[in-house]
């Protein structure tokens, strides 16, 4: 019996190790050992080639350019994902709005639930340069001189890209900082208000610091999602026009389907598996309970 | 009477102060309620603007953006449903029912193990599954590409079944035990003591008894399925076998110029998710919470 009971918790566990080890941690491992190989899917040789790879990756202007996307998408994500979601929270959880908000809540939610395939072939119709609502927008407003092919130009087309996940995803960190505002106790913002303090000053002086440790839930999620984002480019731009809106992603999923370089793009999944693992690492040693993640 | 002086200038300056404060509060709602019906706005129109346009030609899509349609085209979804999207629907439905039933048994079972057992390497496994949560698919697409070919998968559902199961496994097995540890042990001693089995105990008490819990694990699961989109273009070929997500991009490339019928199509895709969503915020929003939604 007692050996028995000794063995059951392995045997219960057993799926769920077999499924993390052949499908998740195998692969991760297995892929850093790629990246010092040159190879392709359809002949069996594999080269070695130690660091070459990498020094060839660190030497490419393409990696530059993704990285640099990769970047803006997590600066811009962080002002609107984070501060603007947590605003929009704040406002939503404030008692003179309280009455409507579940309303506003669930509205601000539903792009969550949408599947981004269907969000960006969505804003493709919006972002056509000829009878796209944007740009029907802009000229009936007298701006005409700001119509462009937004997805078309280089110069816009990252950050139209982007402005597609901030439209998706403000509404479920918004949610997540409802939650959190829902715990701090009533008394902190009436005591707020007896010593005079305005809504703007109630938002910084309580708010901001009582959802603190959401906050850092909130820009790890944000971080992690910006360094790994893989859909929206690929589905409104596929990367271009050349390769302005390129992203580590894509340059991964291009090197290793397209041009069929599967140990360089091991090499590019190794350099986000590191990016990835920085950002849990600093997340873990600056929160060391993970209760809230 | 100093004191009573100085207590009314105090009462007044506050009088004065609600005052200014009142005029000012209403200026600020009436501007929070702008802004808020503004975002409110800029999320749903585009929405509202789908479903309206799924009604209408291509000509009154171009031509005429932003009114009703004039007559109502319900023959683009049957369009539609018969040039692909009844497959790709059907597709994502097996899918994501046998990722959903596979994800929350395996994780329920690992979850009881994690809660209720000491044993030896309890916490390097915790360990394990928590660092499941931090990789992500991108990182293992080569490696898994392999596999899936190596093991003779590819093309097929369990192409995608297998890797969806596994990469929500970490978060799920977490949600679970969470609230396995919160039943009380008692329950379990007394029925222990009836001689019932540790599966018996599973099954008895502590699925009964974790039903919102077990519910929130499987709408999570499905919401993830019926969305994944990297996987479901890559490891599948065969656009007979395709789920939605990835059977949208060639729905997309068969309707160049049809885009009454390429928004109905869209949809079609979205309803299920979002009635979902309307049905059972509550279990939606309990997950959420514990920050399991996305990554």
């Amino acid at each position: 019996m007692s050996k028995n009971r000794k063995l059951l918790p392995y045997l219960y566990l057993f799926p769920a190790i077999l499924f993390l080890i052949l499908f998740v941690y195998i692969p991760i491992i297995q892929n850093i050992g790629f990246s010092f190989y040159d190879w392709n899917a359809f002949s069996p040789e594999k080269i070695f080639v130690g660091l070459e790879n990498y020094l060839q990756l660190f030497r490419d202007p393409i990696f530059y350019e993704a990285l640099k996307n990769n970047i803006w998408y997590a600066v811009i994500s962080i002002i609107f994902q984070v501060f603007g979601a947590l605003v929009i929270a704040a406002i939503l959880e404030d008692k003179l709005v309280r009455r409507f908000s579940p309303v506003f809540r669930t509205v601000y939610f539903l792009p969550v639930i949408i599947s981004m395939t269907v969000i960006a072939l969505l804003f493709t119709f919006f972002y056509n340069p000829d009878v796209g609502l944007l740009n029907q927008l802009l000229r009936a407003i007298g701006l005409d001189h700001l119509a462009m092919a937004w997805l078309g130009d280089s110069k816009t087309a990252m950050f139209a890209v982007i402005a597609v996940s901030q439209w998706q995803s403000i509404g479920y960190i918004a949610m997540l900082y409802i939650v959190s505002i829902q715990k701090i106790p009533n008394e902190l913002y009436e005591a707020a208000e007896i010593d005079g303090a305005n809504k703007i000053k109630m938002f910084f002086h309580v708010t901001v610091p009582q959802t603190k440790e959401m906050s850092f839930v909130a820009v790890i999620i944000t971080l992690t999602g910006a360094f790994t984002v893989f859909n929206e480019p690929y589905i409104l731009t596929g990367g271009g026009p050349g390769n302005a809106s390129e992203v580590l992603s894509t340059y991964l999923y291009k090197t290793a389907f397209s041009k069929d370089m599967m140990g360089y793009a091991s090499t590019i999944a190794t350099v986000i598996l590191a990016i990835t693992l920085v950002v849990s690492l600093i997340q873990m040693k600056l929160f060391k309970t993970g209760k809230e993640g | 009477m100093k004191v009573s002086g100085q207590a009314l200038n105090v009462q007044v300056n506050v009088n004065v102060r609600k005052r200014k404060k009142r005029v000012k509060s209403y200026a600020g709602l009436t501007g929070t309620y702008a802004f808020l019906i503004l975002y409110l706005l800029v999320i749903a129109y585009p929405l509202f603007w789908m479903v309206m346009s799924s009604f209408k030609d291509t000509d009154g899509i171009f031509n005429h953006s932003w009114s009703l349609p004039t007559k109502w085209l319900v023959e683009n979804y049957v369009t539609a449903w018969n040039t692909g999207i009844s497959s790709y629907f059907l597709n994502s439905v097996i899918v994501t029912f046998l990722s959903c039933l596979i994800t929350v048994a395996v994780s329920a079972f690992g979850a009881y193990a994690l809660s209720r057992f000491e044993f030896k390497f309890k916490t390097i496994i915790l360990v394990f599954c928590m660092g499941g949560l931090m990789l992500s698919p991108q990182v293992s697409l080569i490696p898994l590409y392999k596999l899936i070919q190596s093991m003779g998968l590819f093309n097929t559902y369990w192409a995608l079944i297998l890797p969806y199961v596994a990469y929500r496994i970490p978060f799920t097995v977490l949600l679970i035990r969470s609230h396995f540890l919160s039943i009380p042990k008692e329950l379990e001693e007394a029925a222990y003591l009836d001689g019932c089995s540790t599966f018996g105990i599973f099954w008895r008490i502590f699925v009964p008894l974790s039903k919102p819990i077990l519910l929130t694990s499987t709408i999570l699961t499905a919401y993830y399925t019926w969305n994944e989109f990297m996987f479901a273009i890559i490891f599948i070929d065969d656009d007979k076998l395709r789920t939605i997500p990835a059977g949208l991009m060639q729905f997309r490339d068969a309707l160049q110029t049809e885009w009454g019928v390429l928004l109905a199509g869209l949809t079609i895709s979205a309803a299920p998710i979002i009635l979902l969503f309307l049905c059972m915020q509550k279990y939606f929003i309990r997950g959420l919470a514990n920050g399991g939604l996305k990554g």
